[in-house]
């Protein structure tokens, strides 16, 4: 291995880790807020990728008929819950949250699919055509057990996970898509190695994320409700602080790094309806390094986890993912090595 | 529910006296994948099918009768529609599919009911269980020794492969370290990737320092792409060779500018207006575009409908000699004197190439049924 080889191979591996980082962070805020393992964050990615390759190929993305679905049974069941509960007169809110909101990126797609509109335009509708789905398919699935054990939760975002993918297949179809790159050109470094746009653009969006993340978690209400919560559901309550409300902003704010992934990641790497899951598995590695609670520790090791990616593929490229795996049990062998172990997690009780 | 019942009971009397008063027609059961992640190879198999059909509707004075069904591209399935089509349809001859794993599924019911299997896809079997299966497909070997060929005339010395971490990407390794020895090639590293991989920067840079005069890839479909985009990246220069599983639209599509220029071998009927008129093929393959484009009213590009077209005149070929024998449609004894006819089938001519079985030998096929072309600007050129 020279130098240049080990430059580029560097490189590269930040470009994906970048793409790690940002899905490590949804997790982890997912995960801290509402104690949900949410595995089908990447196929949000994914769908946010083929919704923009359908729009480019001049097709409505059938994304659209998933969203409306997903409003349409969140509507029934909260009415529902409001009836039952005899506050009938907050019903047209709920429709309004529900029911209309995520149907107007659903307006916007139906208006532009097959028109002439800018690159930019559709890049932005196929980003705000997904946000919705995780708040939905949580609404749905993962509110009513919201105090279930972590276990519970897990299983049943898997099973999430495999009905988004089965979705993807029947809408997108078993082959893969790219699409048209968003930022052209290169860069020349000292010494002559090529630093594509794209990759450029990956990088940048990673850092300025997460500084937003950074800003919004320190100098916001809605971010300090967040880590709140994260810290302490109990003690949220008691301060005024609604769960479900915290973690329908938690889900919103994940389902939008999950679009803009998709739509980051897509002009360098073919997605296909399944290429989501080891996006997230990936991330999620990252995640058990910063121990599902700390975003610098997990962006470090969504950075790392991208280099030794990299640099496995150099090495033996059929075991590539087995040594990105088997990070790890060191990592795991040492966080129970140094961090003091508190009592297992108790089941909280807020109903 | 009950009259639905009732006029199904009514229907199936109706079909069990029609069956038996035209007991002489010939039955041909088809299991493709018409749904599940090999739909887009099984759809066209069907369509062809459908072609063939419509193209030699009678065979010796007995109608054919077609009876397609879906295997949802799963190998249990596959197996079950084999038996299903053997034990209530009485077919006379089976054929499929579009994967290899469901299609040794299918010759193994075939073997045991002793009922004639016609493949449309490679299969890998022991000579001593295909006692009853053939398959029109061109065998690997044949098809990357026509690439190793190409890379002789264009003066390759050395080879990098890169190619799927699975069985795909071994056999096409296999039959490039066969090929190439003979050719005086070197081959200079071997690298796999997984078909979900992202990215094969690693290997490519790997491959780029070894400095190979060529590249061979071992890949299929759109995952088949990503070395080509990645060698593109990293500014290879020399050539890069393609296999069989890359002759597909939505290769070009992913693969785009960066596949230009690429050698692939296929089947001749890709090329077929582009082919010499003295070509085996090539009036057969016409024949066949047009009457594909009459019957499903869509023109035809792909290699997999017209497998069907060549495993159903193998068929009408083999059927016609095993009715001299009077054996009856339908019967045990058809089916043993249509296994025989296909295992004498002599010159053939297919859209795919000539066709001459023996028994111990599951492919029929010889060079004239390889062409290499080259991807020019989104199109299939034949290399002459």
């Amino acid at each position: 291995m020279t130098w240049d080889v080990a430059l580029i191979l560097g490189i590269d591996g930040l470009a994906n880790g970048a793409v790690y980082l940002l899905a490590g962070l949804g997790l982890v805020l997912i995960f801290s807020v509402t104690r949900v393992v949410f595995v089908p964050f990447g196929d949000v990615a994914a769908f946010s990728a083929l919704s923009l390759a359908a729009f480019e190929a001049g097709r409505m993305p059938p994304t659209v008929g998933l969203v409306l679905t997903l409003a349409l049974l969140a509507v029934a069941v909260e009415v529902w819950s409001l009836v039952r509960r005899g506050e009938t007169a907050r019903i047209p809110r709920a429709v309004l949250g529900w029911g209309v909101l995520p149907a107007v990126p659903c307006a916007l797609a139906w208006a532009l699919a097959g028109r002439e509109v800018p690159h930019a335009v559709l890049i932005a509708v196929a980003i705000l055509l997904v946000v919705p789905i995780t708040p939905l398919v949580a609404r749905l699935a993962l509110q009513p057990i919201a105090d279930a054990s972590v276990l519970v939760l897990l299983i049943v975002a898997l099973a999430l996970h495999f009905l988004l993918s089965g979705l993807g297949l029947l809408f997108f179809g078993p082959e893969g898509f790219r699409t048209a790159p968003l930022a052209g050109g290169s860069l020349t470094l000292p010494g002559g190695f090529p630093l594509s746009g794209q990759v450029m653009l990956m990088l940048a969006s990673a850092i300025v994320l997460s500084g937003l993340f950074f800003l919004a978690f320190e100098r916001t209400v809605a971010g300090k409700a967040l880590r709140a919560t994260a810290v302490n559901r109990v003690g949220a309550r008691l301060v005024g602080i609604r769960p479900a409300r915290t973690a329908l902003l938690a889900y919103g704010f994940a389902s939008l790094l999950a679009g803009l992934i998709g739509v980051v990641v897509a002009p360098t790497t073919t997605m296909y309806y399944d290429s989501g899951f080891l996006i997230g598995l990936k991330a999620f590695v990252a995640a058990i390094i910063g121990g599902l609670v700390s975003y610098p520790l997990t962006g470090i090791g969504a950075l790392a986890v991208g280099v030794v990616e990299s640099f496995a593929s150099f090495f033996s490229g059929a075991l590539k993912d087995v040594i990105v795996f088997s990070l790890l049990i060191p990592v795991l062998m040492m966080r129970s090595a140094l961090v003091k172990h508190a009592e297992e997690d108790q089941e909280e009780i807020d109903a | 529910m009950n009259a639905f019942i009732r006029s199904a009971i009514y229907a199936a009397a109706a079909l069990a006296f029609t069956s038996a008063a035209m007991a002489a027609d010939l039955k041909v059961g088809l299991s493709v994948s018409l749904s599940g992640p090999n739909s887009s190879l099984g759809v066209p198999y069907a369509k062809g099918m459908q072609a063939a059909l419509a193209y030699k509707p009678e065979i010796a004075g007995h109608k054919v009768q077609l009876i397609v069904l879906d295997d949802g591209s799963d190998p249990t399935t596959a197996g079950r529609n084999a038996r299903k089509l053997i034990e209530e349809d009485k077919v006379d001859v089976i054929m499929g599919t579009s994967g290899v794993p469901a299609a040794i599924a299918m010759a193994q019911v075939g073997r045991e009911t002793k009922t004639p299997m016609i493949g449309l896809t490679p299969i890998l079997l022991q000579p001593s269980e295909a006692e009853w299966t053939v398959t029109v497909a061109q065998p690997t070997q044949l098809m990357v020794s026509a690439v190793v060929g190409q890379m002789k005339r264009n003066g390759v010395k050395t080879v990098a492969y890169i190619g799927f971490s699975d069985a795909w990407g071994d056999l096409v390794y296999d039959a490039l370290t066969k090929a190439a020895e003979p050719a005086g090639i070197k081959i200079v590293a071997n690298e796999r990737y997984a078909r979900s991989d992202a990215s094969v920067t690693g290997q490519v840079l790997k491959i780029v320092a070894a400095r190979p005069d060529a590249v061979m890839t071992g890949g299929a479909g759109t995952p088949g792409a990503l070395p080509y985009l990645a060698l593109k990246e990293r500014g290879f220069k020399g050539g890069i060779y393609g296999n069989h599983g890359l002759i597909n639209a939505d290769f070009v599509r992913v693969g785009g500018a960066a596949a230009q220029d690429g050698f692939m071998p296929t089947g001749p009927v890709i090329v077929a207006e582009q082919l010499p008129n003295d070509h085996p093929t090539k009036k057969v393959a016409l024949d066949f575009r047009n009457t594909f484009q009459t019957v499903n009213n869509a023109p035809t590009n792909d290699a997999y409908s017209a497998y069907s077209f060549d495993g159903y005149l193998v068929f009408a070929d083999a059927a016609a000699r095993a009715l001299a024998t009077k054996a009856q449609p339908g019967t045990p004894q058809f089916r043993a004197a249509l296994r025989d006819a296909i295992f004498s089938t002599k010159e053939v001519v297919g859209t795919h190439g000539v066709y001459n079985f023996k028994p111990g030998n599951l492919y029929g096929v010889d060079e004239r049924s390889r062409v290499i072309v080259k991807l020019d600007s989104g199109q299939w050129k034949l290399v002459p």
